[in-house]
């Protein structure tokens, strides 16, 4: 078990990852990926059974990840590489030509950890009942983990996998929304109001569990362990999880500004600043 | 011309349910998924015996798609049933990122397809879906002929790992190929050799081909007739010798022109061997309610308009 301050160091890299990655290509989408860097590294350095030497495709009796909102590819492939899946050298391709980490994650270039594409919103909840499922049907008691966006909610096919995940009982699958608020045109209450999540989670059958400090290390694994205490009990689990968009980042954080937009040099230098780190590739 | 013959008239989605009943017997890792259809693609059976099996989504086809995607992460190879529009049209993006991107070994079984899915009208008649399929990089599309060609069809689906769009259809139409048959994906089938001109047909357009080289045989044509069974990929090698051996060409299918097996041929055609070419199909239009063998006759698909095709055809040879 790592401790809460090295994984806050394992945050702190990931953090300075994400920043470079997206200044080096002027694209990308680093609000949201700043945002969930503590969930990722929580669930890659400490909840999940995983194999990141030997991945394999089908991952039989392992824990597995989807990213629904893949738009913050740059804290998965951080993550991914950092955790050991691809040498962390390869975050330098990120957005290039001819490079495994493409703007949106896929399996298509075969890079290890990722398991399908994502990017196009609302896919990502329907695969991990499928994958779930695969493990119910294969004997595999590992759990499948996904994350989403709050934005991405206002997806049909979420609604349609969320309904059918609780009917059928799929107890093997531990989700989360990142509650950060924003979405591209601005906050989502001023998009598309979605009124209570959690009202409609528990209304659609979830077993829905609060986290308030998404960005707070220990809290986010508390409540991803516990949240893993409430599988195998006939429900769906939800986790909805409040964060801050940019967060760690100053200039970047509460404001829809930063979903997809880069740091120039004088932005990124003090964006490092905030962020210290001794291993960057 | 040669005699092909039928002891009786089956559904093309009977062949399915049949075909999907065997791989439940013989593959413990084919599974099945429907969203509230499960009558009508005759997938009841493999339903009842393998319970644990078969998936019943509801009215969420989208839901249904990203499902089965994600059931192949774990080795399973997913089936899943729905009428031909809802499993193509309305869940093009789904089979799009999670399916055909993301190279997914499913199985899209699609009923229903085309006009002769009959008095429920055009939101339910696709004409569209072999090109929304066939554009996607992978997608193997199938549309095979009779009863005994789609159940030796979906049996073959489950040995080739990757993504395949299988359109078959509602109405009973004769069952003529061999029950034994060794469907071989991409590898199309010669029903009748010929030397004035080629019919390459697909789906139902397969018998109405048959019927019409008989009218034209009676009249001194000799037509070839091959079964395309697979549009995607398409046997190119077969097209071009029936092609280069004829000299003109006449495509039949129960969809739109745009799109269709005639497009792919008429591509194949004019970039290495630039033939004289008529399509039967449907033309730029949306169906509508009526019988099949209305709507067939209305929209220009029977065995006559494939002979006053080839008779235009054959007045265009070099």
């Amino acid at each position: 078990m790592a401790s809460t301050a090295e994984l806050e160091k394992i945050v702190s890299q990931v953090r300075r990852d994400i920043v470079r990655m997206v200044h080096a290509v002027n694209s990308g989408h680093p609000g949201g990926s700043l945002g969930c860097s503590e969930y990722l590294v929580s669930l890659y350095f400490e909840v999940m059974k995983h194999n990141p030497s030997k991945f394999s495709m089908d991952g039989l009796n392992e824990d597995l990840f989807f990213l629904s909102n893949g738009h913050i590819s740059p804290v998965f492939y951080s993550v991914l590489a950092r955790s050991g899946y691809f040498p962390v050298s390869e975050l330098a391709t990120f957005r290039k030509l001819n490079s495994r980490l493409q703007g949106h994650p896929t399996t298509h270039e075969g890079l290890p950890g990722v398991r399908v594409a994502s990017g196009s919103l609302g896919q990502g909840l329907s695969v991990g009942i499928g994958a779930a499922l695969a493990k119910k049907l294969n004997k595999d008691n590992s759990i499948v983990y996904t994350l989403h966006g709050d934005g991405e909610l206002q997806e049909g096919q979420v609604w349609e996998a969320a309904m059918y995940a609780s009917a059928k009982k799929v107890d093997n699958i531990i989700s989360t929304v990142d509650m950060n608020g924003q979405q591209i045109d601005g906050s989502t209450d001023n998009v598309l109001n979605m009124g209570s999540l959690r009202a409609k989670f528990e209304a659609f059958g979830w077993d829905v569990l609060d986290l308030e400090k998404g960005n707070d290390i220990a809290s986010v694994v508390a409540t991803l362990k516990k949240a893993k205490e409430h599988t195998g009990k006939g429900k769906p689990v939800m986790i909805l999880m409040k964060t801050e968009m940019g967060h760690g980042v100053d200039f970047m954080m509460g404001s829809h500004k930063w979903h997809g937009v880069a740091p120039n040099d004088e932005q990124l230098a003090a964006a490092l600043a905030q962020n210290i780190g001794d291993k960057d590739y | 011309m040669k005699k092909y013959t039928y002891t009786e008239k089956k559904d093309t989605r009977s062949g399915f349910g049949a075909g999907l009943s065997e791989l439940g017997k013989s593959n413990p890792n084919v599974v099945a998924l429907c969203a509230d259809l499960t009558g009508s693609l005759k997938m009841d059976a493999f339903a009842k015996d393998h319970p644990e099996r078969f998936f019943q989504v509801g009215i969420a086809e989208a839901n249904m798609i990203g499902i089965a995607a994600g059931l192949t992460i774990g080795g399973k190879i997913p089936f899943t049933g729905t009428f031909a529009n809802f499993s193509t049209g309305r869940v093009y993006d789904q089979i799009r990122q999670s399916v055909a991107y993301s190279g997914k070994n499913v199985k899209i079984c699609a009923s229903h397809a085309g006009l002769t899915l009959g008095e429920d009208g055009a939101t339910h008649q696709i004409l569209e879906d072999l090109g929304l399929m066939k554009m996607l990089p992978g997608m193997v599309v199938i549309n095979p002929c009779d009863y005994n060609q789609t159940k030796a069809a979906t049996i073959a689906i489950a040995n080739y790992d990757g993504p395949v769009y299988l359109r078959f259809g509602r109405p009973t139409v004769p069952n003529f190929t061999p029950a034994d048959q060794d469907f071989k994906i991409g590898k199309a089938v010669m029903l009748n050799e010929g030397t004035d001109v080629t019919i390459f047909a697909t789906g139902h357009l397969v018998w109405k081909a048959i019927e019409a080289g008989e009218q034209l045989a009676a009249e001194g044509i000799n037509a070839e007739i091959i079964n395309i069974h697979t549009i995607k990929p398409l046997d190119a090698e077969a097209v071009l010798a029936s092609a280069k051996k004829t000299r003109c060409v006449v495509t039949a299918e129960e969809h739109q022109m745009n799109g269709g097996l005639g497009d792919s041929i008429a591509q194949l055609l004019a970039r290495e061997l630039p033939t004289p070419l008529e399509m039967v199909a449907v033309n730029d239009s949306f169906g509508e309610s009526g019988t099949p063998d209305q709507l067939m006759t209305k929209y220009g698909l029977d065995a006559v308009n494939i002979v006053a095709a080839v008779k235009k055809v054959i007045t265009r040879k070099a």
